[in-house]
């Protein structure tokens, strides 16, 4: 049986909910949070690829590359103040992250 | 096509594997491995599809700086891991639920959805069979999306500068140096002359 969208996008949709259900299950460990908002950019990833691939148009994968550059950037920022949240209160739980609160 | 095929599944299976084992992982070290281990056969998938280009950007971006960063800072934290894993069989079942719950409409929308014939027809850029992949996306990429290229540029520039603010730290027992002071210096303030008399030193 030969491989067709489907079974990339189907591929996408589990991926997708396993970044999804991660979030849920690590609601206090910051790190694996942004590690399953990465999988789940990644599935949207492999979805904008696929339809580029199927539908012969190269856009999609244009616009793949900028989700890429977008993730980079994310990441990189995410990571940062997470440093400085764990410099100034020496925990990165979620449910400490109340500092703003009135 | 049947190799094909069986690589299909095989980068599937490892990649879903792996992105379990991410988010199930006792260790971040573990977690953060595991997703360098995803990032490759998501990236075989793209090869698969066609895309190299992506497929080795995503390499050396995601596996290169991105899993490198998330590993650097795992390790630079000295965090009680074990304490943060508190909750994560309460949160399963709701994670669980919802996360099904996801996962049935996505797949209902896929089974139950066809493409338009027509929407092949009319292509943005029609990908070129003639030409590679890199070549294509590099025609499309630098003269009808270079607005959008330089934008992506701007964004990383922005991230980087934020990262580094927000990270950098003056200690206040470190000497640094002050460009101001040294350039303001003149020969009066540097240089003493004292006569000395011979025989005797200072």
């Amino acid at each position: 049986m030969a491989i067709g969208l489907s079974n990339y996008l189907a591929v996408a949709a589990i991926l997708f909910t396993i970044g999804i259900l991660g979030i849920f299950v690590n609601r206090k460990n910051v790190i694996v949070i942004l590690m399953s908002i990465e999988l789940m950019l990644l599935a949207v990833n492999i979805n904008l690829v696929a339809f580029s691939t199927h539908l012969g148009d190269i856009v999609g994968q244009v616009f793949a590359l900028l989700v890429l550059t977008v993730a980079a950037a994310e990441a990189a920022i995410g990571l940062a103040i997470l440093v400085v949240f764990f410099r100034n209160r020496g925990s990165i739980e979620v449910e400490d992250v109340n500092m703003m609160k009135g | 096509m049947i190799v094909a095929t069986a690589f299909f599944y095989l980068f599937s299976a490892v990649m879903i594997a792996a992105a379990v084992m991410v988010i199930t992982a006792r260790n971040p070290v573990h977690s953060v491995l595991f997703l360098i281990l995803a990032f490759f056969n998501a990236a075989g998938l793209f090869i698969l599809m066609g895309a190299e280009f992506l497929a080795l950007i995503l390499v050396v971006v995601y596996v290169g700086a991105v899993a490198v960063l998330f590993l650097f800072v795992v390790m630079m934290l000295d965090v009680d891991f074990v304490q943060l894993r508190e909750g994560f069989l309460n949160y399963l079942p709701v994670g669980a639920l919802i996360g099904f719950i996801l996962l049935v409409e996505l797949l209902v929308v896929l089974g139950g959805w066809v493409i338009s014939p027509d929407t092949a027809t009319n292509a943005a850029v029609p990908i070129n069979p003639e030409v590679s992949n890199i070549q294509a996306l590099g025609e499309v990429l630098y003269t009808r999306y270079i607005f959008f290229f330089q934008m992506a540029g701007l964004v990383l520039l922005v991230a980087m500068i934020g990262a580094i603010v927000l990270t950098l730290k003056h200690k206040p027992n470190v000497r640094r140096q002050s460009i101001a002071d040294q350039v303001a210096r003149n020969p009066a303030a540097a240089v003493e002359v004292r006569k000395v008399e011979s025989g005797k030193g200072i």
